[in-house]
């Protein structure tokens, strides 16, 4: 066989009765690993007495080839035949013994069970997170309070800078995009209503319904959206990298309590912020669908203020208003309470900055929900 | 030692808005020596290697490997010339998803086709070659103790057989055991594996152990190159006071004395 000057690493046979002497051909490197790990398979060793390989004339040896060699050399063995080397180098040598010391058993990845009880076990495990993910995080609740509750006592404490800094950041810079969204959702609303009440001819309910609506639940969930996704997510992950870098660990080693400096701040930002971004998307979803109900309807502006006041009551305004405190601290706790709870991890802070989300936004839902029974309960 | 300079470095500048980190700085790597780059904090011991390494691009000169030119190369010849060098980063910088037979894996998934068998083996062996437990390989690197994870970022390193090894402070927070250890490791591996070692250094034990060339960063270049024994005659002052302060005899009465077992 004519092979010199090709690529690749291959075996040539040379045999007697007993007696199978192997020349180990081309560069026997990583790169070559395939063609060099199939030709050793299609060695056939049995009824042979003894296996030499021949090193002398194979070009470049790297441990993968020496594995290589040395895994057919024990398996060559197990099959009944003594396996050696001739021709080998210093250099070669000194790689196959290190080849050979590092031979053990692998120790391979969990093995996955039987798939229902993988399925049992993971719902099981799953019920017990949820479990463990509730009680922390009523206990982290009660931990803000708390510290809110000393803070109130004792004002100074407060982190003036942080909390406006946070302010700033998690209300101020997302008015244009609640104003946006409210705005476009305002008229969405008013437009698909005055379709639908066209059919009794009541198109001028549609006022009714966009306030209504607005005030009392789409103005502040929207915005409560909003927030649990920009601010909520932004609180898990910077908290979450601090925790990763150990900031969090040297805060308490400089008897700073992270709750006060990192969290406080942050919860109270929301608290304030939420009703005057709610307020701004109330504002601006009446004025999407005023423009809508002008447009579609013909209806002035002031003809549609006239009908406004006609058609909410002080309850319908404050409502929207009562909730909106109560979604921002939620909020502010579980993204701080997310971030906390980063472990180790870059991969850690995007699982929990994710987990801040979903579970901000399901929870400000639930509440939405009692507080819509709540609100029938006391017939406001 | 000494072969062809499988890395010429000519003429270097590289700067960070005004500042000039190297300037006119001029380095040769040989093939299958260990070269350790010294420097005060600050220097760009780093740098240099970043900018070999292609991270960082250079403002002026010449970076040869391999014989081809790095401004020259084309993306297939950068590819090629990936595989033939491992890079340790200062704390393994091992992918925190994936696991270390996995992080082992990468390389050679990314360059290679081979049987998952095959690749299984590679990675017990690499594993077993830096010295790791073979329980280390189905865990995450955040399971890991520093100097696990500078082993395992080793292991991927080696994962192609690689024909050099860059390593950024091999030694750095691991306890002196635990540092002279991996010297002992870097120096086996070196001499199986035929390895060249382009290291950023500070410790000094590592320089007297392992070394076989030492390459000095000051005044923005490297004022000079040569063996340990060379450097204690030196006269520049920088030099004088790394090897000859308290630390530097503190080595050299180490090294003098019978070897570590």
């Amino acid at each position: 066989m004519a092979r010199e000057g090709e690529a690749g690493a291959w075996l040539e046979a040379v045999q007697d009765a007993t007696t199978l002497v192997l020349k180990a051909k081309g560069d026997w490197i990583v790169a070559h690993a395939d063609g060099a790990d199939k030709s050793l398979a299609q060695v056939d060793v049995r009824g042979r007495r003894s296996v030499i390989f021949d090193l002398a004339a194979i070009g470049k040896l790297d441990t993968t080839g020496a594995w290589l060699l040395h895994r057919a050399q024990r398996q060559f063995q197990t099959q009944g035949a003594v396996a050696t080397y001739i021709g080998a180098n210093a250099a070669q040598a000194t790689l196959l013994d290190a080849v050979t010391k590092g031979d053990r058993p692998t120790v391979d990845h969990p093995a996955h069970g039987n798939p229902i009880m993988v399925i049992v076990e993971r719902m099981g495990r799953t019920l017990e997170e949820i479990g463990i993910t509730l009680r922390d995080a009523t206990a982290f609740f009660g931990l803000v309070l708390e510290t809110l509750g000393k803070t109130i006592l004792n004002p100074r404490r407060m982190r003036l800078t942080s909390t406006v800094y946070h302010m700033e950041q998690a209300g101020l810079n997302a008015v244009p995009i609640v104003s946006l969204i409210s705005f476009l959702i305002g008229a969405v609303l008013a437009f698909q209503g005055a379709q639908q009440l066209r059919k009794f001819g009541g198109e001028v309910f549609t006022v009714n319904l966009v306030a209504i609506s607005f005030l009392r639940e789409v103005g502040i969930l929207l915005t409560a959206i909003m927030v649990a996704g920009r601010s909520g997510s932004a609180f898990a992950a910077q908290i979450g990298s601090m925790k990763v870098r150990e900031e969090i660990d040297a805060m308490r080693t400089l008897g700073l309590d992270p709750a006060e400096v990192l969290v406080l701040p942050r919860v109270i930002a929301l608290i304030v912020m939420m009703p005057l971004l709610g307020f701004i998307a109330a504002f601006m979803g009446l004025s999407g669908g005023g423009l809508v109900v002008l447009l579609n309807l013909g209806m002035s502006p002031e003809m549609y203020i006239q009908r406004l006041y006609d058609a909410l009551d002080f309850w319908d305004v404050f409502t929207g208003v009562i909730k909106a405190p109560v979604f921002g601290l939620l909020i502010a706790v579980i993204g701080c309470f997310e971030g906390m709870k980063v472990e180790g991890s870059a991969e850690s802070v995007g699982q929990r900055t994710t987990a801040s989300v979903v579970e901000g936004i399901f929870t400000v839902i639930v509440v939405d929900a009692f507080f819509s029974i709540l609100f029938i309960q006391l017939g406001v | 030692m000494t072969g062809d300079a499988i890395i010429s470095v000519r003429d270097l500048k590289t700067q960070f808005g005004d500042q000039v980190i190297h300037e006119h700085l001029d380095l040769d790597i040989y093939a299958g020596e260990v070269l350790g780059i010294v420097g005060g904090s600050g220097t760009g011991k780093s740098v240099l290697l970043r900018t070999i390494l292609g991270l960082n691009p250079p403002v002026a000169g010449s970076i040869e490997i391999f014989g081809k030119l790095r401004s020259q190369m084309t993306p297939e010849d950068a590819h090629a010339v990936e595989r033939r060098w491992g890079v340790l980063f200062q704390d393994g910088a091992l992918f925190s998803s994936l696991t270390v037979t996995q992080n082992i894996q990468v390389p050679l998934k990314e360059h290679l086709k081979l049987p998952v068998q095959l690749m299984n083996e590679i990675a017990a062996l690499k594993i077993a070659l830096v010295g790791l437990p073979a329980e280390a390989g189905p865990k995450y690197p955040s399971e890991l103790s520093g100097g696990m994870r500078k082993r395992a970022g080793l292991a991927r390193a080696l994962a192609l057989d690689p024909e050099i090894v860059f390593l950024d402070e091999p030694t750095a927070g691991l306890d002196p055991i635990g540092a002279s250890a991996f010297d002992e490791l870097i120096k086996n591996l070196q001499a199986t594996l035929g390895l060249t070692v382009f290291m950023v250094t500070h410790d000094l034990d590592s320089l007297y152990a392992i070394c076989d060339r030492i390459a000095v960063l000051a005044d923005k270049r490297v004022i000079v190159t040569g063996p340990i024994s060379e450097m204690l005659k030196q006269e520049q002052p920088w030099i004088r006071e790394y090897f000859h302060g308290p630390r530097g005899r503190a080595a050299m009465a180490a090294k003098s004395a019978p070897p570590r077992s």
